[in-house]
């Protein structure tokens, strides 16, 4: 009976073993999901950060100060206390899409970070869609506002939601032949801006949110995480628009200052590494250029209106991107 | 009035009185189709107090607390007004320097006021940043007048007669000093808002008001000088002591928002002329005169007897208001700020009527709206420039 004991006793901890084996796969496999999950957050936590900070020194005053060295800390106390308020639902609204909406916003636009090379060959995943999985995945973010717009049961909601939709379809259109043509860098970069900027919903063109003008547009009727939700939906939107700003059009992962060379390094391991962080860097450290001038415009100038906004979208940037997908063509048409 | 819609489905949305840009309290019920604005109804009396009802049982001296919570961003003109009526009715003088410091600080609150209008008009815009700007100034312009009055806002400092307290030492020099600074701030909001494309789209042409329009509508103030209409009650009435000083009266004939603000930034950069003007050419002497003039009773009291009528700082009794009436105004920062006082051998007045600039001006505001923009309604009332607090009373 002894012996069977033991026996028994040492075959459960091999199978224990094999299950902590296989957690441990588990985990391991979870490893690469949450490195780069962390690492946007931690890089939304910077921007809010960087926004207070900056909206602080434009408008002359002291800022973020108590909640951590610097007030570092103070989007995450915000977020704790968000998650801590209470979860106020419409009482006649659509409960299923209103609270649908905030997650949608943010996995949709958590799934186009995967398209993004942060240095040469350095891409979460590696589709031949590339840049226009972004695009399309944009696309989704109207169909959320409308959602919520609709389920919120609110009139200043439902307006915020249609503004939001012919908004995000207006930019949308010459965004995508910015992204195409190849010719005349400079205006393509000056359409790709102005388009991404109403595409974040940022100060120009934060119509779906105007707050003096429909309270908060869709997420007027949020609360708590929800709310926060959106909050760190619209941060991820700048963040990941200000990286493609910088891999289409400001050089990626390449030092784009003459006369400095990166020092080169032999492939192997070490040097590979090394050279992928400084990709990163680079990378990161222009958009974060990309986002200061975002955010100074966003507290320097007033708001458009809804037909000015698509007067601008419509009669303004499509021509001009289309001209540019025009003259991009026919010199590909001459050169073949 | 409305007009023709393109469907039979309105959008019937309810702003305020909990609207960020009601500027307090105001409620608009707005039909809107699609974006455009077919008809909007204002809903006025979430701030009423009773402020006339109030006066009839108070002296002038007990009002004069209270006063300043009708316009409570200009809160120099109501006291201003609430001390004129009394002063025309009983015929009272009022010592030159008294009127020189009186103009000072009238000058300092419409700058007070005009900047706390800038602020929310860009902030009604988008652009939140002006805000913080023009509290910067109006800061400034609130220690000056803590300095002299021992309160930033609520300052009970003019009296009949005169004012309460006279400047303290040094306090010319601040205010000199505040003038030159104030003007390098003028021209920085200049730079940044006046040429800026976006907020030349959203203003101009928006909320047009004709010139014959703005006196149908009993417009005054700088909505009216905005529609090419040259009415300044400091040069037509002639009060205080405004014809010493060389300033003009600021209008543009267009009519917009775009006018309205040139005139209202123009009026501010007119007052630091006048305080500068003020404050060099300040007379010495008494900053007040309590005696009293006397009409019918006891005409020939000798000075200082039980029957003689002293005004007091404190509230006196014997400081009547004669049976007569009269309407007095002074040029608010929003426009023609008037009393309609009634006086019944009392103490108190028998009755009290205001004219509240705010609420003359909020009147065209539904014709203003009509075929405009959702985003324009916004646009329309902050240039009309409104205080709740006086519109409501």
């Amino acid at each position: 009976m002894i012996i069977d004991m033991t026996e028994l006793q040492a075959i459960n901890s091999f199978s224990r073993l094999e299950s902590l084996k296989g957690v441990y796969d588990h985990i391991w496999l979870l490893v690469p999901i949450f490195t780069p999950v962390l690492g946007i957050t931690i890089g939304i936590l910077v921007i809010v950060w960087l926004e207070r900070k900056i909206s602080a020194g434009v408008q002359q005053r002291i800022g973020l100060e108590y909640a951590g060295p610097l007030g570092i800390l103070q989007a995450l106390a915000d977020g704790t206390k968000l998650l801590f308020k209470e979860d106020l639902l419409p009482s006649r609204g659509d409960i299923f899409l209103f609270s649908l909406r905030p997650s949608i916003a943010v996995i949709s636009i958590l799934l186009s970070y995967s398209v993004i090379p942060f240095g040469y060959r350095l891409v979460l995943a590696d589709l031949s869609l590339g840049v226009f999985l972004w695009i399309s995945i944009a696309s989704i973010a109207p169909i959320g506002l409308l959602m919520s717009g609709y389920g919120s049961n609110n009139k200043y909601s439902f307006l915020g939601g249609l503004r939001a939709a012919a908004q995000s379809i207006s930019y949308e259109i010459p965004l995508t032949p910015c992204v195409l043509s190849i010719s005349l860098r400079a205006i393509r970069f000056a359409v790709f801006v102005i388009s991404s900027l109403a595409e974040c919903e940022r100060l120009p063109f934060d119509l779906p949110e105007a707050e003096e003008e429909l309270v908060a547009g869709s997420q007027t009727e949020y609360s708590g995480i929800k709310f926060g939700l959106f909050y760190v939906a619209s941060y991820l939107n700048l963040l990941v628009s200000s990286l493609f700003v910088t891999v289409l059009y400001l050089g990626g992962w390449n030092l784009s200052l003459p006369y400095i060379f990166l020092p080169h390094f032999e492939i192997n391991e070490v040097g590979g590494v090394f050279g992928m962080k400084i990709g990163i860097f680079i990378t990161l450290a222009k958009a974060y250029l990309f986002l200061f001038i975002s955010i100074t415009t966003r507290w320097t100038l007033p708001r458009m209106r809804m037909d000015q906004l698509l007067n601008l979208g419509w009669k303004f940037l499509l021509p001009i991107s289309l001209g540019n997908l025009l003259l991009t063509t026919s010199f590909q048409l001459f050169s073949l | 009035m409305t007009v023709s819609a393109t469907r039979k489905d309105l959008m019937i949305v309810n702003m305020g009185p909990h609207h960020p840009s009601m500027h307090g309290v105001l409620r608009l019920i707005i039909t809107l189709d699609c974006d455009d604005v077919i008809d909007c109804e204002p809903i006025l009396g979430y701030l009423h107090r009773g402020m006339e009802k109030i006066a009839e049982n108070r002296t002038i001296i007990q009002y004069l607390p209270y006063v300043t919570r009708w316009d409570y961003l200009a809160t120099m003109f109501t006291e201003a007004i609430t001390v004129n009526g009394p002063e025309q009715l009983g015929n009272i003088q009022v010592p030159k320097r008294a009127r020189y410091i009186r103009v000072i600080m009238l000058e300092l609150s419409r700058i007070a006021s005009h900047l706390l209008w800038l602020g929310p008009f860009m902030a009604d815009i988008g652009a939140q940043t002006p805000f913080f700007y023009i509290f910067r100034e109006r800061d400034l312009i609130n220690d000056l007048f803590e300095a002299a009055t021992g309160m930033r806002m609520m300052h009970n400092y003019f009296r009949i007669g005169g004012v309460a307290v006279d400047l303290p030492h040094g306090w010319i020099d601040k205010c000199l000093d505040f003038c030159d600074y104030f003007l390098t701030g003028v021209a920085e909001y200049q730079k940044l808002i006046t040429r800026n494309p976006i907020f030349l789209e959203r203003v101009e042409g928006v909320g047009v008001v004709g010139g014959e329009e703005a006196i149908n509508w009993g417009l005054s103030g700088p909505m009216l000088r905005a529609s090419g209409i040259q009415w300044d009650l400091r040069k037509v009435d002639h009060y205080e002591c405004y014809d010493e000083f060389d300033w003009d009266a600021q209008w543009q004939k267009e009519g917009d928002s775009l006018a309205r603000y040139l005139v209202r930034i123009g009026e501010m950069t007119e007052s630091i002329k006048i305080i500068q003007q003020a404050l060099e050419g300040i007379p010495g002497g008494p900053y007040e005169n309590l005696e009293a003039r006397r009409f019918d009773k006891a005409r020939d009291s000798d000075w200082n007897d039980f029957d003689y009528r002293f005004i007091s700082k404190k509230t006196s009794p014997s400081f009547e208001l004669s049976k007569q009436e009269l309407y007095v105004r002074v040029e608010a920062p929003k426009g023609e700020l008037g009393v309609f006082l009634i006086g019944d051998h009392s103490a108190f007045p028998w009755r009290w009527k205001i004219r509240p600039p705010g609420f003359i001006n909020l009147q065209i505001l539904p014709q203003l709206v009509k075929r405009m923009k959702l985003a324009d309604i916004m646009t329309i009332l902050g240039s009309i420039d409104i205080i709740m607090g006086e519109v409501d009373r």
